[in-house]
């Protein structure tokens, strides 16, 4: 008796109560973060060991469904993107008198930040969604315990072609979409504004360097990475039914969203060190 | 190894002893002891979650116990780590409650599946496991079909297919007739039959469907609470005196159960 009250004053203590919910959500938090390390672990030992001919077939499957299909919609992004960083950016160079200049700043702007994450934001959609809910609906509907009963590891055969498709096809779509998106401002610009050609194309070379492509290159292939973790994480711990499928689909695009943008903030600012360690006269890349 | 009575050609294929497991503060098996003869079916009952599938998935490792052994052929494999179980994986088909069939495969590279995976198959061998293992479901020239053109019972056929591509020696099969009529039931429980007398296989079948456990069973074993609460053959079974054990057979709710009703 006593002790159910000495209880029942723990839990209605507010603070103890505020402390117990703390506690709760770091427990929670770690555990995550240990599983998902765990997965990603065994998904980097699957792409170093465990590739064989059926996955690579897998792999050629994923990235026609994953790369090739998402194209056009990667382009209609980037294109209207462009256009739009034209509409806004010429007349404001226009008045200070450098409306001719705006080819650079649209290009730096596509290549180094705005087409790759926008990309990834596209593709965390797009592919993040129909990864979580495939290995997802297979998890409740039991196909990846009939894997493992097969002796097949479903890390390997599902999760590791996955990955390596997102991987080696984000940074395509996002030259894609850089592409398209510089030429939706140079319409802009040159179609609708009046700039002359060659002032456009001379200022956009001069704004870029190899350095800049890269880094927009190496900022996809992470997005690609988190993409497909999250997405393959969700969909194999998702809960049963068909509302278990739909959360982890919702978590799997929040999650794979923040992350993106949390990624491109520590990618920007570690790329930017190593661009001042490698030329430190150059101004910085930020 | 040496021959003792656990792995003895006439002991036990599959052995559980004192297992334990728990969801949370769910308790599913509670302690349970249970013994699967070689070359027999037994036949698994007991009301729905009370841990019938959990036993099962325990033998081919997908759940490890919380305490507690599972032997197979004398030797302990709950403790196995992963990739020390595949080579026992192999040695088991398994019938999932849903069939389990992978979507984007059709029919015939489902049942292909497991021979891809094993490897050192010739293409030919594999369109003769797959036409020959389709003919025994009885639904031969269906390898193009898609599993989401097929009805509830041929997918279940197929997923037998599968199940014993690779010849195993235990199959597992979990509510295999659930969500069937019963004339489609009725050709499940002949399938199994069929595959006991004619292959040998050793069968363990978790069903709450009484008129399929009578016809396929050789052993029946009730679960109850985590435990096993009865064994012996159909016809004992029928004659238990055991009250519970009776109200389960016969499909009659307790009077507990029918009062709460009355009070809707």
């Amino acid at each position: 008796m006593e002790q159910n009250q000495t209880s029942r004053r723990r839990v209605t203590n507010p603070i103890t109560g505020f402390l117990a919910v703390i506690g709760g959500w770091t427990v929670n938090a770690v555990q995550i973060m240990g599983d998902f390390g765990c997965f990603l672990f065994s998904i980097i030992y699957g792409i170093f060991t465990g590739l064989n001919r059926r996955t690579i077939r897998e792999l050629f499957i994923q990235m026609y469904e994953m790369g090739t299909l998402s194209i056009p919609v990667v382009m209609l992004g980037g294109g209207f993107i462009g256009a739009v960083l034209a509409v806004e950016a010429y007349p404001q160079f226009k008045a200070i008198g450098a409306g001719n200049r705006v080819g650079s700043v649209i290009v730096i702007s596509v290549v180094k930040q705005i087409g790759p994450v926008l990309t990834a934001v596209m593709l965390a959609g797009r592919l993040g969604g129909s990864m979580t809910a495939e290995l997802g609906t297979m998890r409740v509907t039991e196909q990846i315990d009939a894997l493992r009963v097969m002796a097949a590891d479903p890390v390997r055969t599902l999760v590791v072609p996955r990955v390596l498709a997102c991987i080696i096809m984000t940074p395509v779509l996002t030259v894609f979409s850089d592409s398209i998106g510089i030429l939706g401002g140079w319409l802009i610009c040159v179609g609708v504004e009046g700039v002359r050609n060659y002032p456009f194309w001379h200022y956009a070379q001069t704004g870029m360097d190899m350095f800049t492509v890269l880094v927009g290159l190496i900022k996809a292939f992470f997005f690609g990475l988190v993409i497909s973790t999250i997405a393959c994480y969700k969909g194999f711990r998702c809960g049963n039914g068909a509302r278990g499928v739909g959360r982890a689909c919702t978590e799997g695009f929040v999650a794979g969203f923040c992350v993106i943008l949390l990624a491109n903030f520590i990618l920007a600012v570690m790329l930017n060190n190593i661009y001042i360690m490698l030329w430190p006269n150059q101004p910085s890349i930020l | 190894m040496p021959i003792t009575s656990e792995n003895s050609p006439d002991g036990p294929v599959i052995r559980f002893e004192n297992v334990h497991k728990r969801f949370g503060s769910l308790v599913v098996l509670n302690g349970l002891d249970l013994d699967v003869p070689a070359d027999r079916t037994t036949v698994v009952i007991g009301p729905s979650g009370t841990g019938k599938s959990v036993l099962l998935k325990h033998i081919v490792g997908l759940l490890r116990p919380d305490s507690g052994k599972v032997y197979f052929h004398g030797q302990r494999i709950d403790n196995l780590p992963e990739k020390e179980f595949e080579p026992i994986r192999k040695r088991f088909g398994f019938l999932f409650q849903q069939s389990a069939l992978f979507d984007s495969m059709d029919v015939g590279e489902n049942i292909a599946f497991p021979l891809r995976q094993e490897g050192g198959f010739t293409e030919l061998q594999i369109t003769e496991t797959i036409h020959e293992k389709l003919s025994i479901v009885g639904l031969a020239g269906s390898e193009r079909k898609m599993p989401g053109d097929l009805s509830g019972g041929q997918r279940k056929r197929v997923a037998l297919a599968r199940a014993m591509s690779m010849n195993p020696e235990v199959l597992l099969y979990d509510e295999p007739t659930t969500g069937l009529d019963p004339i489609r039931s009725d050709v499940i429980n002949e399938l199994i039959l069929k595959l006991q007398k004619q292959f040998k296989v050793t069968g363990i079948v978790v069903t709450h469907d009484m008129a399929s456990a009578f016809k396929v069973a050789d052993h029946i074993v009730m679960l109850l609470h985590g435990k096993i609460v009865y064994r012996g053959t159909a016809d004992e079974i029928r004659n238990c005196p055991d009250p519970e054990v009776q109200r389960f057979i016969q499909g009659r709710a307790s009077v507990a159960e029918l009062d709460a009703l009355d009070r809707l």
